[in-house]
């Protein structure tokens, strides 16, 4: 974790035990009848297990996905969710960015998550490569559709693009999930909360309670 | 208000409180305002929510978006610090153990009060005689007349919002206690009619959040009479508590101070006191005791130096959590080797926790409504008490459970968008946007917590093979549902699927067996140093004072006899209070 924040005590005291000399130069604290200042926090804060809100969160591992790989997974999020008028494409909130963290973190789920999806952009690679001798983020969206068509469904997939569907239906969790975790995409997804609001709870709107029926348990 | 922590120990304290959270906060605040010298030793880092809370971040600020880990179970924002597994501190379940028990713990000041779902329900008169209604478990030794009156300062003092329903075994407050709950959620609305039907209760939850702001003129007068420097304390800090505005789940902690945590609600006004020292970073290994047997202090060991100390007190009060509380008592030196305080052996037996399932289901009805802010108060406004109190003998299980319930239009997260799945298979680009929006929100859930009945084959004990990283010996743990909890497992994914049904989703509901959660994944244990009334059968009387040693108290989950549906937190801030009351009784009678 880098440390761009003015010196504290917090960050002193890192720095201090993170030194061969740290403990020697600690004072000696807490034994009964003395009187020593606390150190506020704890001394080694892993951004998962204690993260450091006051700070800028800061992904914690290498991210594995190369640039060939981080081009197709950026063709294929845009290919699931593009551009259109009321919401951007997946790129523009950094679904690729998020997806290589996922694969990329040091957790058994995503190790697992981690081959399936780096599998699935060989495959597809090599699928756009037989039909059409190029790379997949280099078709254009027909040829990329084209290949899509034949995996989006793993119940209704050919045996030979199983491998390619169950990559795809993964890969489209990810993205989906990637997407609408970020705020930009809150509005046209039709989330209005996270504000504060004065007063009572307003609770349902009157039209929705006349909808559905809503009269007699209001 | 800081909650500051200066690393300084006198020579000599009137009392010391091991832990932080419900209890141990409760007791502090209580001994402070009336003018005991307590120091408190917290085994977690100092933590201070009006500074560290992060409100409103957003999943994009996050690693990961957010999304639950191995290392935050709860999702990133979640305020806790530690869960099932903590780094250097380990616990082993014992060979022939019927699914492995997971430990969660919560290491900062405050405990896990800064993460609870501020559920705050009444045990019921039934709940406190269940053997005598049934034969089953043990009665506790007081009744719930002796602890309405402390329901009720709680209520008042930390602010929870509900409505009295007058449904039995589910008490009422006294009028004007309760502060006026949230309107429900379009969901919710929908399950109370649904319910309606089936004969299943929805009623306005009862939640530890202020749904207006609080009545600090009065309240301090009738909560401390007698008391002007308790009076104004207390007033100063209720003023200064903000009501809910409505936004951000309570599980992140509560910068504006709505909802109740230790961190919040009791260390401020404790610390105000100038009675107060707090330690934290301080791992306590046992209880130390005079040739006498009276406890004298504890031993700790200080994370930070890996050094051991010693801090004195007349009083010690143990509240560091259900099984930290009995594992203290397991490795402290003691005449009887069975443990301090063991003479009954019930030290670390009766280990329950909150038997738990749960059933989603997608609700047409709730689709392509019009936004509406859902957020709401952090947590759920309906909930279900156990409506089938008096049917038991045609259930063929013994004990009740409550039903919570969520969804709608929550603030979107990775895995929110799991229906994607079966309502959109082989959709992508700009339909898969489309059905995104349409299906966002019309997702809902019911949640069981159930009474467990204590057994003899749930219980923990020190392993004797295994110290954690401070060379404090660890716990095992050995546990077996028995039939009551799976039969009411099973009966909860009954109604869920009939609730579901009757809301017009299509549910699937699992049996008993499959459907219950893991023993500790509900993180309501309670019970390894139960109250009684007999010496020989309990290890504490009523008011949490050891029977092998009167100058050793414990005012946490380890004391509960049983473990109602009802989540355990609003009864140890009750007992606590009710059992500091009499320990400074008994202090000023000299009988400690």
């Amino acid at each position: 974790m880098s440390e761009s924040s003015p010196i504290s005590r917090r960050n002193a005291l890192k720095g201090l035990l993170s030194g061969a000399a740290g403990a020697a130069a600690l004072p000696a604290i807490a034994a009964p009848n003395q009187t020593e200042p606390a150190p506020p926090v704890h001394p080694s804060r892993f951004v998962f297990h204690d993260p450091d809100f006051m700070q800028p969160l800061k992904f914690p591992w290498e991210k594995l996905l190369s640039a060939e790989e981080m081009a197709t997974t950026q063709a294929l999020a845009d290919l699931i969710l593009p551009k259109d008028e009321t919401s951007p494409a997946a790129s523009e909130v950094g679904v690729p960015d998020f997806i290589n963290e996922w694969v990329s973190a040091d957790y058994p789920a995503h190790q697992e998550d981690r081959e399936v999806i780096r599998g699935g952009i060989g495959w597809l690679n090599t699928e756009s490569f037989k039909r059409f001798s190029k790379r997949f983020e280099e078709l254009g969206v027909d040829q990329q559709s084209q290949i899509a068509d034949d995996i989006c469904d793993a119940a209704k997939a050919k045996p030979e693009h199983l491998v390619g569907a169950v990559f795809f239906k993964r890969f489209r969790q990810l993205c989906v999930g990637g997407y609408y975790s970020h705020s930009q995409t809150w509005k046209s997804l039709g989330y209005v909360g996270n504000i504060s609001v004065g007063g009572p709870y307003p609770g349902v709107l009157p039209e929705v309670i006349e909808k559905l029926g809503l009269q007699d348990v209001v | 208000m800081p909650v500051l922590t200066e690393r300084k120990t006198q020579p000599q304290y009137d009392v010391i409180v091991v832990g932080s959270g419900a209890g141990g906060g409760m007791a502090a605040m209580i001994l402070a305002l009336n003018g005991v010298k307590v120091l408190m030793i917290e085994a977690g880092r100092n933590y201070e929510p009006v500074k560290e809370t992060p409100m409103f971040n957003t999943p994009e600020m996050a690693p990961l978006r957010g999304a639950p880990t191995p290392d935050r179970p709860f999702g990133f924002y979640d305020s806790n610090i530690g869960g099932w597994q903590v780094p250097g501190e380990p616990y082993t379940n014992k060979q022939g153990t019927e699914g492995d028990f997971w430990w969660w713990r919560a290491r900062m000041l405050g405990g896990r009060t800064n993460h609870w779902g501020r559920i705050s329900l009444r045990f019921g008169e039934f709940d406190f005689k269940p053997k005598s209604r049934d034969g089953l478990g043990v009665d506790w030794p007081m009744n719930y007349a002796d602890m309405a009156p402390w329901y009720d300062r709680v209520e008042q003092l930390i602010g929870v919002y509900g409505e009295n329903d007058g449904i039995a075994n589910a008490p009422n407050s006294s009028p004007g206690v309760l502060m006026p709950p949230p309107k429900p959620r379009v969901g919710e609305l929908l399950a109370k009619k649904a319910g309606r039907k089936l004969g299943v209760p929805v009623v306005a939850a009862h939640r530890a959040v202020l749904s207006q702001p609080m009545d600090w003129k009065n309240l301090p007068k009738v909560l401390f009479p007698n008391n002007p420097k308790a009076q104004e304390i207390l007033g100063k800090d209720m003023m200064s508590r903000a009501a809910c505005f409505w936004a951000t789940n309570c599980i992140r902690g509560c910068s504006i101070r709505a909802n109740f945590q230790s961190t919040t609600v009791l260390l401020p006004p404790a610390l105000a006191t100038g009675n107060l020292d707090i330690i934290t970073d301080a791992m306590v290994r046992e209880v130390v005791l005079d040739e006498s047997g009276k406890a004298t202090g504890v031993h700790y060991i200080d994370k930070v130096t890996r050094r051991d100390a010693i801090a004195k007190a007349r009083v010690v009060i143990l509240a560091a959590s259900t099984c930290e509380t009995s594992r203290i008592l397991l490795n402290s030196k003691s005449r009887d080797k069975g443990g301090l305080a063991n003479s009954s052996g019930q030290v670390g037996r009766n280990l329950m926790d909150s038997v738990g399932t749960r059933l989603a289901a997608h609700i047409p009805a709730m689709e392509d409504l019009p936004p509406m802010n859902e957020d709401g108060a952090g947590g759920l406004h309906s909930y279900v008490p156990w409506w089938l109190v008096n049917d038991h003998a045609k259930l063929g299980f013994a004990r009740g459970y409550h039903i919570e319930m969520g969804g709608g239009r929550q603030m979107p997260e990775v895995k929110s968008f799991g229906y994607l799945d079966a309502t959109s298979p082989g959709v992508y680009g700009r339909k898969l946007k489309e059905e995104a929006s349409r299906f966002y929100g019309a997702q809902f859930s019911f949640s069981g917590r159930g009474e467990m009945i204590p057994n003899k084959d749930c219980y923990s004990e020190l392993d004797p093979n295994v110290v954690d990283q401070w060379g404090i010996p660890v716990l095992r743990f050995h546990w077996k549902w028995s039939d009551h909890e799976i039969k009411q497992a099973e009966h909860m994914q009954q109604t869920f699927a009939a609730m579901l049904e009757g809301m017009g989703g299509k549910a699937k509901p699992l049996s008993g067996a499959d459907a219950i959660q893991r023993p500790g994944e509900i993180i309501h244990e309670v019970g390894t140093a139960r109250m009684g009334d007999k010496a020989a059968e309990s290890v504490t009387n009523q008011y949490c004072q050891t029977w092998d040693v009167k100058n050793l108290f414990l005012m946490d989950g380890s004391v509960l006899p049983s473990n109602p549906d009802k989540n355990p937190t609003l009864t140890i801030l009750a007992l606590a209070w009710r059992s500091s009351e009499w320990l400074m009784e008994e202090m000023k009678r000299g009988n400690i």
